[in-house]
Parts: C-alpha cells; sequence; structure tokens
C-alpha cells in the first residue's frame, strides 16, 4: 500500500524492477540455500531421478529384510506361547506323552541343549582363546598363516561334513557308540573359528603400549597377556564365546547323526541319548498333521529362539562393557 | 645393576642378579605358555587336515565298490552288494539352490548393507543393525519350520503362475511338484544367508575413506553417484567374498533343507526344471543318518559328504584370496 500511495506513475518501473530483483533473488536463495550443503548445484533431472530411486530401493531393501525376520518371529511367538506359560513346560519331560496329547514338557530338551553347549564351551574356549593368542602374540610366518587360513576354512565347513568326520573318527575307527560326548566334539569344530576370530579382534585391539609398558617393567610375556592383555579384552571375548554358543546350540545336523533323541530326561553325555531342543522339533516332524504335534514344534522353536537371543544379548551387553573402543 | 640388566635384554648371556631371580621361574612359564598357543594353533590346522584324510579315507572303499561312475550317475542305492551311487543328482539341485540363494541375497544384502553405511537416519543405523543380525540368530532348523508350514503356501501360487506362463522355458517346465522345490529351497536360502552378506559388506562399506567420499560430492556427485564412484568400487573384494562366504553357508545349510525338501522318487525323469524337487547333499546325508549300519553306506554317503566339504573348501578359499589381495592393496 505504501509503495502506490504518492507518485504512481513515476515509482511504476521502480517498483517493477524490485519487485523482478526479489523474486530473482528468491529464486536464487531457493536454489542455493534449501540445498543440502554439499549439493550446490542441483544437477539435471535425470541424475536427480536416480539419486532419488536408489534412496528408495534401499530403505525397500532394509523393509524386505525385515519381512522375514518379522515374520518368523511373529509366527513362532502366536504359535508356540501358550505352552509355554504352563510349569509343566518348564518342569517335565516327553516322557509318556504321545505326539497325539497336547504339550508336555521340554525341560529333558532344555538341559540336554545347556550340557551340550557347557561341554562343547569348555573345550572350544581354550582351544580358541590359545589359538587366537598364538595368532596375535606368537605366530609369525608360515606357521601363523596356515592357522589363520585353516580357521577361515573350519569357519566354512558345514556341520553336516563335521558330523561326519566324528562319525568317521568316533564311530568307524574307534567302534564307540553314537553319543551325546561325539555331539559335541563336533560342535566344537564349529566352535572354534568363531572363538578364535573373535578373541583374535578383539587382542588386535588392545593397545600396544600397554604390552610395552609391562615388558618395561620386566614382567615376563605370559604374565603380559594373561593379566594385561586378555582382562583388557575380556568383554570381547566374551561376546565371542556367546555368539558362538548360540550358533551351536541352534545347530541340529550333527544331533542327527550322533546323538539320538529320547524324550526322557538323559544327562550323561556317554549314555547314548541326547535329547535337545532341534531334534526335539524334529521328532514331532513326522507327526507334523496332528494339531498337538504341531503346537508342540512351535513351541520347542520359540524356547529355542529365547535361548539363544538370551545369549545373544548377554554377547551384546558384555560388548557394550568393553573397555577397549572397537 | 642397570648396567648388567640392559646387555642381557640385547641377548646376550644374563648375569645373575637378584632381578633374575624374581624373573627365572616365570621365563620357564613363558616357555609353556608359548609351547600351548603354538600347540592350539597346530591343533588346528591337524583338525582341518584330520577331516580331509579322514572323509578320503573312509570314502575311497566305497567308492571302489560303485557299479556306476560316481560323479556322472544320478542313482542312489548304497545297500546290497552291488551298490550304485552317484552325485549328479545332489551336486545339480545343491549348486542351483544355492545360486538361486546367491542371486537374491547378495543384490539385497548390498543395499541393506549401504543402507545401514550410508542411508539409514544416525538414530536407526545401531538397531537396523541389531535387527539384521538377529535373522542370523534364528537357528536353521526354526528357518525349516517356517519355511515348510508357513511360508510354503506363499510362493506355491507363484510357481504355479511361473509353471503357467513361463513353462515352456525349460528352466520353469511344471513338474507336478507340490512341496519344496528347488526354486523355494533357494529362496530359504536366501534369507538364512542375507545376514552374512549384509554384515561383511557393511564392514567394508564403513572403511571407505572419507576422503574418497568427499571428493565424489565436491565434485557435485548426487549421492547415489558417490556410492557408485566411490563406496562400491572399494568395497568390490569384500561384495565379492562375502557372496562367496555366504555361497559356501547355503552349500552346506542341512537342517532347514532337510524339512523343507521334497525327495524324487527313484527312477524319476531328469529335467532342468527348477521347480522339481530333489535332494541336496546335506539333506541326503541327513536324512539318512538312520541308515549308517553298514561301512558300505555309510562310505557311501561319507563320499558325498567329501564332494561338500570340497566345494565349501574351494568356495571358502577363494572369498579368502579375495580378500587377502585386498588387503594387500590397502595397506
Amino acid at each position: 500500500m505504501s509503495a502506490t500511495s504518492a507518485a504512481e506513475t513515476a515509482q511504476e518501473s521502480r517498483s517493477t524492477l524490485a519487485r523482478l530483483t526479489a523474486t530473482r533473488r528468491a529464486a536464487y536463495r531457493a536454489d542455493v540455500v534449501t540445498d543440502d550443503p554439499p549439493q550446490l548445484t542441483r544437477g539435471s533431472a535425470t541424475r536427480r531421478l536416480t539419486d532419488q530411486v536408489a534412496r528408495v530401493v534401499m530403505w525397500a531393501s532394509f523393509g524386505l529384510a525385515m519381512v522375514p525376520l518379522v515374520w518368523i518371529l511373529g509366527t513362532v511367538v502366536a504359535r508356540g506361547y501358550e505352552l509355554l506359560l504352563a510349569s509343566s513346560w518348564w518342569t517335565t519331560s516327553q516322557r509318556n506323552i504321545n505326539a497325539a496329547d497336547v504339550g508336555g514338557g521340554a525341560i529333558h530338551a532344555i538341559q540336554g541343549t545347556l550340557i551340550e553347549a557347557a561341554v562343547t564351551a569348555a573345550i572350544s574356549v581354550p582351544l580358541g582363546i590359545f589359538t587366537a593368542i598364538y595368532l596375535v602374540e606368537y605366530g609369525r610366518g608360515r606357521l601363523a598363516r596356515a592357522v589363520s587360513f585353516m580357521v577361515d576354512i573350519l569357519s566354512g565347513v558345514p556341520s553336516i561334513v563335521a558330523a561326519l568326520f566324528v562319525y568317521a573318527v568316533w564311530v568307524t575307527t574307534f567302534g564307540f557308540q553314537r553319543v551325546g560326548f561325539a555331539v559335541c566334539l563336533s560342535l566344537v569344530l564349529l566352535m572354534i573359528p568363531v572363538v578364535v576370530r573373535s578373541t583374535e579382534e578383539m587382542l588386535k585391539l588392545v593397545p600396544n603400549d600397554l604390552r610395552e609398558g609391562s615388558y618395561a617393567l620386566g614382567v615376563p610375556k605370559w604374565i603380559t597377556i594373561t593379566r594385561i592383555v586378555l582382562p583388557t579384552a575380556f568383554s570381547g571375548i566374551v561376546t565371542g564365546v556367546m555368539l558362538g554358543l548360540a550358533r551351536v546350540m541352534g545347530e541340529t545336523a550333527p544331533l542327527l547323526i550322533l546323538g539320538p533323541y529320547t524324550k526322557s530326561i538323559a544327562t550323561n553325555l556317554f549314555d547314548g541319548y541326547l535329547p535337545t531342543l532341534p531334534t526335539m522339533i524334529n521328532q514331532d516332524r513326522s507327526e507334523i498333521g496332528l494339531a498337538s504335534a504341531m503346537e508342540r514344534m512351535w513351541a520347542t522353536a520359540l524356547t529355542l529362539i529365547l535361548l539363544v537371543l538370551l545369549l545373544n544379548l548377554i554377547g551384546r551387553w558384555a560388548a557394550r562393557r568393553s573397555t577397549i573402543a572397537s | 645393576m642397570t648396567a648388567s640388566a640392559a646387555p642381557s635384554a640385547l641377548g646376550d648371556p644374563p648375569a645373575p642378579t637378584w632381578a633374575d631371580a624374581l624373573t627365572v621361574p616365570s621365563r620357564r612359564g613363558d616357555r609353556w605358555f608359548g609351547l600351548a598357543s603354538r600347540g592350539a594353533g597346530v591343533s588346528v590346522v591337524a583338525l582341518v587336515s584330520l577331516v580331509g584324510v579322514f572323509l578320503v579315507s573312509q570314502a575311497i572303499p566305497a567308492l571302489a565298490h560303485d557299479q556306476v561312475d560316481f560323479l556322472t550317475s544320478r542313482e542312489w542305492s548304497v545297500g546290497g552288494d552291488a551298490p550304485r551311487f552317484g552325485i549328479l543328482e545332489m551336486l545339480w539341485t545343491t549348486t542351483t539352490a544355492s545360486v538361486i540363494a546367491m542371486a537374491i541375497a547378495v543384490p539385497i544384502g548390498v543395499c541393506v548393507a549401504l543402507f545401514l553405511t550410508e542411508y539409514a537416519p544416525t538414530w536407526l543405523r545401531r538397531t537396523a543393525a541389531t535387527l539384521v543380525d538377529l535373522l542370523a540368530a534364528v537357528p536353521s532348523i526354526v528357518y525349516g519350520l517356517w519355511g515348510l508350514v508357513v511360508f510354503r503356501p506363499v510362493v506355491r501360487p507363484v510357481e504355479d503362475w511361473l509353471s503357467t506362463h513361463l513353462g515352456w522355458f525349460p528352466l520353469f517346465a511344471p513338474t507336478g511338484i507340490t512341496g519344496g522345490t528347488i526354486m523355494f529351497i533357494g529362496v530359504v536360502l536366501a534369507i538364512m544367508i542375507l545376514p552374512i552378506v549384509t554384515a561383511i559388506s557393511r564392514e567394508v562399506f564403513a572403511q571407505t575413506p572419507t576422503p574418497h567420499k568427499e571428493g565424489a560430492l565436491a565434485l557435485g556427485a548426487t549421492k547415489w553417484e558417490m556410492i557408485r564412484t566411490a563406496v562400491l568400487p572399494f568395497g568390490r573384494p569384500g561384495v565379492v567374498s562375502a557372496a562367496m562366504l555366504a555361497l559356501g553357508r547355503a552349500l552346506g545349510e542341512t537342517i532347514a533343507v532337510t524339512f523343507i525338501v521334497s525327495t524324487l522318487a527313484a527312477g524319476s525323469g531328469w529335467t532342468w526344471s527348477l521347480l522339481s524337487g530333489g535332494e541336496t547333499f546335506a539333506s541326503r546325508i541327513a536324512n539318512n543318518a538312520a541308515e549308517f549300519d553298514s561301512p558300505q553306506k555309510t562310505g557311501a554317503f561319507i563320499a558325498a559328504g567329501l564332494v561338500l566339504f570340497i566345494l565349501t573348501f574351494v568356495v571358502n578359499a577363494v572369498a579368502r584370496v579375495v580378500i587377502e589381495r585386498r588387503k594387500a592393496f590397502t595397506e
């Protein structure tokens, strides 16, 4: 209003110019200022379109990857939780429970899984940690390269091949029976590489200043390793062990070949029977048409997932408490 | 005192000092500890070698009795005096299903890895990475159960559509198999190996030097052009080795495949169709674990396991070589 009040005709051209300038300035600002800082120019339409398409594709693939996770976890929880609510699930075994009977207990399988995991860990954790110490603190030259290569190969060995190997040694060569301990031996093969790799990574992260400081005080190498290096890397090693255990607990193939399932509680690893959660699921597979068997399978799967997730959570929690930055 | 300690550190014969009195016993500990760790390393090498030795030694006698060519026969009857067994069909099913799994999982896995390193908002990054890792934490028998009961009915119509509309193409020829087809196994395996591809690719992408990325952006590249010109070329060896490791895992996956596989009747005709059934190495061994009663039968299955071992060995060794070469290049 004030711009056109005094001398309209005289100011007509000037105000047009001012308006034009203002719009140009606004357009320029819109072009430059509102863009993301790194993009000073906006590029051609095709390039911008490609960029947007790529962005959408990345988000979509993440969403796509989440579909099976949500789907699987959702199904297992929805179809299996009811049996877990009953206290008998956690206190009794499947003894005298037929496929057509509803429910029963899983304590025999939970016990079996835990025993199997504990024995496997007791063998593979020291072996794995010593191997990692060798690779980081001692290993030079050809032997170290060979060890490192073999650890990689071992991490790629399928569980069924590990089981066949133990079968070839334990049953065919030595003539022993199929027992739980043989299962543990084949699981050791699968767990060692996980422990070695994670321990190795953590030991590499321990600053050399700590080692040199210790040596400078005249502390022998082995005490430096056990008292300085290992405690510093401790939480990371725990993470590796937990993730390894989680993998081992979910394994089924060695159990099919080496560890016969039983419905009763069996805690002796040399006794011939090793009931575990994966084989308990497998047991009901032949009766999959029965609603009771199906429900039991989902409930067992949920129990197994809970166990594995618990180990994963402990592992991640230990990783977060780590004293050295990764 | 200090003067006599210094030369001993250089390797001269140690002069007896009070400091030695403290350290001499523990030097002995040093030797034991060194030996123990060396022994652990050697035992790992020995273990892997023993796997090979034992499998070979038990496979050979069985193979000697084989009445047909082990590599090219499709038959599998291991009992009796004249066993006839060959791996051709298992080899086809195993590799085809694994290749399908890789073809699906590698592109998606790489995209998810790029999402986690470049696109995800900071608050989402850690959670998203954990969620993807959770996929790896689900035990494979659960994948088998879910695949058999829940996922199969969903994929079935897709396969029906393929066989109706593209049935003229040999790979999609209708076969009448309603259970787990090779293609379905591939899809389930793809889900299972996705977290492996993602985890390794993510690690490599995160190592892309920031100057490369900033340089590309400074030259006016859009984000996608920056990824294409800086991140992807840098990460290519990592992606290749991730794909190889995932392939190795897919080849050897046992129980999930055992759950969903459709075993073909003995003597059924050869077909190229992906919509057909068939056993993989691992599923055949697992399905017949109860048959391990004579050395001859066991030997035949061990021979199949040996082939699987060699396959995964080669695939993993290739992955290792690729990533080693990259290390040499970046250091």
